[in-house]
């Protein structure tokens, strides 16, 4: 898989800074330093923050507010987002034709080696093996069968191999940390790969990321593509972190969080995390073969 | 099949800054060949609240073949040539600006309006976006479409592409401010991304 990368794309795109924002910028030569440096932002303020936007939704459950169930567009303490967020509501529409329907994938563009990800290079990756599995299904219920997963993550010490990630932690070069793989008939997907460490970013001073791998999911209509990121249960960062806690409603944040399962762990190879997803529901009308999950692999 | 479980569908989250190595692919914006006949280039620039580029967003389309079919063929990632899939991925350059090379998406009912339908995900986004770029010739279809009919003028206009001289098409998306792009919610809840 390294070698697939297209280099030109990855060397184009993608700034890093979640820096810009909130850490000021030191005054060029010869311009004027204002009398008073702007205050560098502490955790303790976004953590401020974060719990007044949670204290007023909590008051707003209680006077039968009905519960969020994804994150706010529009959450200040995730700097980033102050120019990014639509001001105007969405705007309600009925899906029409395509997209009802979802691209389809199928072997030919994902390998079956390309869900473990601790065997891209010659050598072990660093850190610890894990195995992360689940199933995606719909809103029904229904299984998303034959459709695309795929994930990204930093390695075990924190470091995305992104260029534009300047953590002064180790790359590890037996480690990419990107995945892909096709969902089984039931939905399942299944990926090996190494527990990512926690990162520093700039939101302000002192902002860690909790351990996450990010997820990309296609189900049987396009309106029900998703990104997410999947955390690992137990993590002390959770309540400081402004991008897991953009979804106000704690029911919904627990829906991102993996669970150790000891089933899936194999003895003397890797820990195992189960998490399932749970796409939008259908807003078409199956035909028979979809609905008994015929549809999905290979089909031409 | 009925089924009446209902679930409650996971959360999305911001695609972040680090995607660059993982989301795009080898002829990833590359629908069909460029140059190939009938071909045309769908780009634009995608801008902030402020009016500055957005450097770190990624656009992915889905559409009918020009005769208004879906098709349904696997091979998006991997590209032999000469399939025509309906999906492409474009991550935005430093400058802001997408890219695909694609056809004029043909209407998939007689009368209906052509569009592409289009996803976007950046830094800074809690959740991905969906949004339609609807062709600007057939007027009389536009002004029949049920999305566009629904909309005020100054609004409407957000979602319809301009027509370059060399045949190409041309659509900016303003993610939030003047001329901020029609972003559509399909579950009817309000929260297909949750603006408040």
């Amino acid at each position: 898989m390294p070698e697939d990368v297209n280099l030109a794309t990855y060397n184009a795109d993608a700034l890093t800074e979640d820096l810009s924002d909130a850490v000021p910028a030191t005054p060029a030569a010869g311009t004027a330093v204002p009398a008073e440096a702007p205050r560098v932002e502490t955790q303790q303020d976004l953590t401020e923050e974060i719990k007044a936007i949670g204290d007023a939704y909590a008051r707003a459950l209680k006077d039968g507010a009905a519960p969020e169930t994804q994150p706010r567009l529009d959450f200040a303490p995730y700097r980033s987002s102050l120019l990014r967020h639509p001001t105007k509501s969405l705007h309600h529409a009925d899906p029409e034709t395509i997209e009802l329907y979802s691209p389809a994938f199928g072997h030919q563009d994902v390998h079956a080696l390309e869900s473990d990800l601790t065997i891209q290079h010659n050598g072990e990756p660093q850190g610890e093996r894990i195995i992360v599995a689940g199933r995606v299904l719909d809103g029904d219920g229904r299984p998303v069968a034959g459709q695309l997963v795929e994930i990204w993550q930093a390695n075990s010490s924190g470091r995305y191999i992104h260029k534009r990630d300047q953590h002064p932690a180790p790359l590890d070069p037996n480690f990419t940390g990107v995945g892909r793989c096709i969902t089984g008939p039931d939905g399942s997907y299944r990926f090996t790969t190494i527990k990512p460490g926690a990162y520093p970013w700039k939101n302000h001073l002192n902002a860690w990321r909790p351990a996450h791998i990010h997820f990309s999911l296609f189900g049987q209509e396009f309106t029900q593509r998703i990104v997410t990121q999947m955390y690992f249960p137990g993590d002390q960062l959770f309540p400081l972190d402004p991008i897991y806690q953009s979804i106000v409603d704690q029911d919904a944040r627990d829906r991102l969080v993996a669970t150790y399962d000891h089933d899936l762990t194999e003895p003397e190879w890797a820990l195992g995390y189960n998490w399932d997803i749970v796409l939008t529901g259908s807003k078409r009308t199956w035909t028979e073969n979809e609905a008994l999950g015929a549809e999905g692999d290979d089909h031409e | 099949m009925s089924n009446s479980t209902k679930l409650v569908p996971t959360p999305g989250q911001t695609v972040g800054p680090f995607y660059g190595y993982a989301l795009p692919y080898n002829k990833d914006r590359e629908l069909l060949a460029p140059g190939s006949p009938g071909s045309i280039r769908l780009q634009g620039t995608v801008y902030d609240g402020a009016g500055h580029t957005i450097p770190d967003a990624i656009l992915e389309i889905w559409q009918p073949d020009t005769e208004g079919n879906i098709v349904h063929r696997t091979g998006s990632l991997v590209r032999d040539g000469y399939t025509f899939t309906g999906f492409g991925r474009s991550a935005v350059g430093n400058s802001g600006i997408y890219t695909f090379t694609t056809v004029n998406p043909g209407p998939t009912e007689p009368g209906a309006a052509a569009f592409i339908s289009v996803a976007i995900f950046a830094r800074g986004l809690m959740n991905r976006l969906f949004t339609r770029v609807y062709l600007p010739e057939n007027e009389e279809a536009l002004a029949k479409d049920p999305l566009l009919s629904s909309l005020d003028p100054e609004r409407r206009k957000t979602l319809i592409a301009r027509r370059d001289a060399d045949g190409g098409l041309t659509w900016d998306i303003r993610l939030q401010g003047e001329g901020e792009t029609v972003f559509l919610d399909f579950e009817g809840t309000g929260t297909g991304g949750a603006a408040k």
